[in-house]
């Protein structure tokens, strides 16, 4: 290990999967959402996946299930659902 | 060049902090301490040295602008006693974990309450597990010898530890000696140019520092820590040697005084000592074959060199200037007495000098006395023992 625990390599932290900290899982409904990126511009985990301008999902080893994606979704949409993320269903 | 002047214990911190020129000085006053920076920052002022001057808002301030000046790569210092130790006793433990080896003279004085400006060692001790090398000085010429000491010692490549340097509050650091100072070109060619270990502000190397280390990964920081501690031993005789080449004063991690023939001996931190060679030289007078052990580093602590020493002795009496309360005596005591596992060596517990109470050499002679009688009827009696003590 590097001296003092030190991190030497920049940007590793995708390497540490905060996903295990979990309770509660964002579950995303397609049909619902305007992908209006608000869940992803708010994202502290840069968790939520994004392709040709359009909310697609969650990276699950990251997301930490904080639901300020949840919570920030516009109430009209309700896009998000925080559920309990139990792992005899993973 | 070498000069003999008259220093007080704070003016010969001070003198040896100017020798060196450190890049980074945080400060802030506490009594007995004060004086020390207040001078150093004369010599900032007057352009004797180029160090940037830090005035921080409390010690706890003061200690962190010394991690993150030393975490960019700078040669950092502060100074403290007592309730400042105590207000910055969380970030020395994350300075000396983080590798930073920032230098700090540290003028030994109790700790409250009751408010008590004068000296024990109770402050330094309350710090002894932060992971710090602690090197404790008898005068001001060792005041000044060890703080310049203490810059190679901690920047070792194999140690990369924060240093403290103790002397004690008043009896030392307001007491004027005459002392030989070797100069700043003599300093700053001992200690070199400053190669930080890592540097946050080097753009070669992007580094974080001060990360989340939990159950996989923290215990090994630990154990880091403790083989650097362990290689500090051979550093610390390294360059006590290198700096007697220079200086023609050498330092160990004890030092014996007249131990050869001693049949009984006191062990103690700092000015004790000098107390405690006269008192043995007037034992001697009489007839009792008395000598000293000077415990120069605390930690590393020279368990097994002390073990040796005191075995080949027969007697010791060791002199705690704290107290562990609930463990019985102090923590040089119990320290000690686990290496020297010897029930067949009379090892006797004597505190003292508590919040600033005086010790003198007919105190000390009278323990040379009780070591005496211990060795000549094979009987310890009452282990832990008080001096001056009014009971």
């Amino acid at each position: 290990m590097p001296i003092a625990g030190i991190v030497v390599e920049p940007g590793n932290s995708v390497e540490y999967e905060t996903g295990s900290w979990r309770t509660f899982k964002p579950v995303h409904s397609p049909e619902r959402c305007v992908s209006c990126l608000r869940c992803w511009a708010l994202c502290p985990d840069c968790a939520v996946r994004v392709e040709d301008g359009k909310v697609v999902g969650y990276d699950y080893d990251h997301c930490k299930g904080c639901g300020i994606c949840a919570r920030e979704c516009p109430p009209k949409c309700h896009a998000i659902e925080m559920v309990l993320d139990r792992d005899d269903e993973d | 060049m070498s000069k003999r002047v008259a220093l007080t214990g704070n003016e010969a911190g001070a003198e040896a902090l100017k020798d060196v020129n450190p890049d980074v000085a945080t400060v802030f006053p506490i009594t007995p301490q004060t004086e020390l920076m207040h001078r150093f920052s004369s010599f900032v002022h007057d352009g004797v040295v180029d160090t940037e001057l830090v005035h921080v808002e409390s010690e706890h301030s003061a200690q962190s602008a010394c991690f993150g000046s030393a975490a960019a790569g700078a040669r950092t210092v502060t100074a403290t006693s007592s309730q400042g130790l105590m207000l910055m006793a969380e970030v020395c433990a994350i300075t000396a974990s983080t590798r930073l080896p920032v230098v700090m003279p540290v003028v030994n004085r109790a700790i409250s309450a009751p408010i008590n400006i004068h000296c024990d060692h109770s402050d330094s001790m309350f710090c002894r597990d932060a992971g710090w090398i602690q090197i404790y000085s008898e005068d001001s010429q060792e005041a000044y010898d060890n703080i310049i000491q203490a810059f190679r010692i901690g920047e070792h490549k194999d140690v990369l530890l924060p240093v403290m340097v103790c002397m004690d509050g008043f009896i030392t650091s307001h007491t004027m000696e005459a002392l030989e100072v070797i100069g700043p070109e003599a300093a700053r060619a001992f200690v070199g140019e400053y190669d930080p270990a890592f540097s946050l502000l080097d753009p070669e190397t992007r580094i974080s520092i001060g990360l989340l280390h939990m159950a996989d990964t923290y215990f090994e920081c630990k154990r880091q820590q403790i083989a650097a501690m362990d290689a500090a031993r051979q550093v610390i005789l390294d360059v006590g040697r290198d700096y007697g080449e220079i200086s023609g004063r050498s330092y160990g991690h004890i030092e014996e005084y007249k131990l050869d023939d001693a049949e009984v001996a006191i062990l103690a931190l700092g000015s004790t000592c000098g107390t405690a060679k006269d008192a043995a030289d007037r034992a001697r007078e009489r007839g009792i074959k008395a000598g000293v052990i000077k415990l120069r580093t605390f930690r590393p602590f020279p368990g097994d060199l002390l073990a040796e020493t005191i075995k080949r002795v027969g007697a010791v009496g060791v002199m705690d200037r704290s107290i562990s309360f609930g463990l019985q005596g102090g923590p040089v005591f119990a320290e000690t007495r686990s290496f020297v596992n010897d029930p067949t060596v009379p090892l006797i517990s004597y505190v003292y000098g508590i919040g600033g109470r005086d010790i003198n050499a007919t105190e000390i002679e009278s323990i040379f006395d009780e070591l005496s009688d211990a060795r000549k009827s094979g009987s310890v009696g009452e282990v832990f023992r008080f001096i001056g003590l009014r009971e």
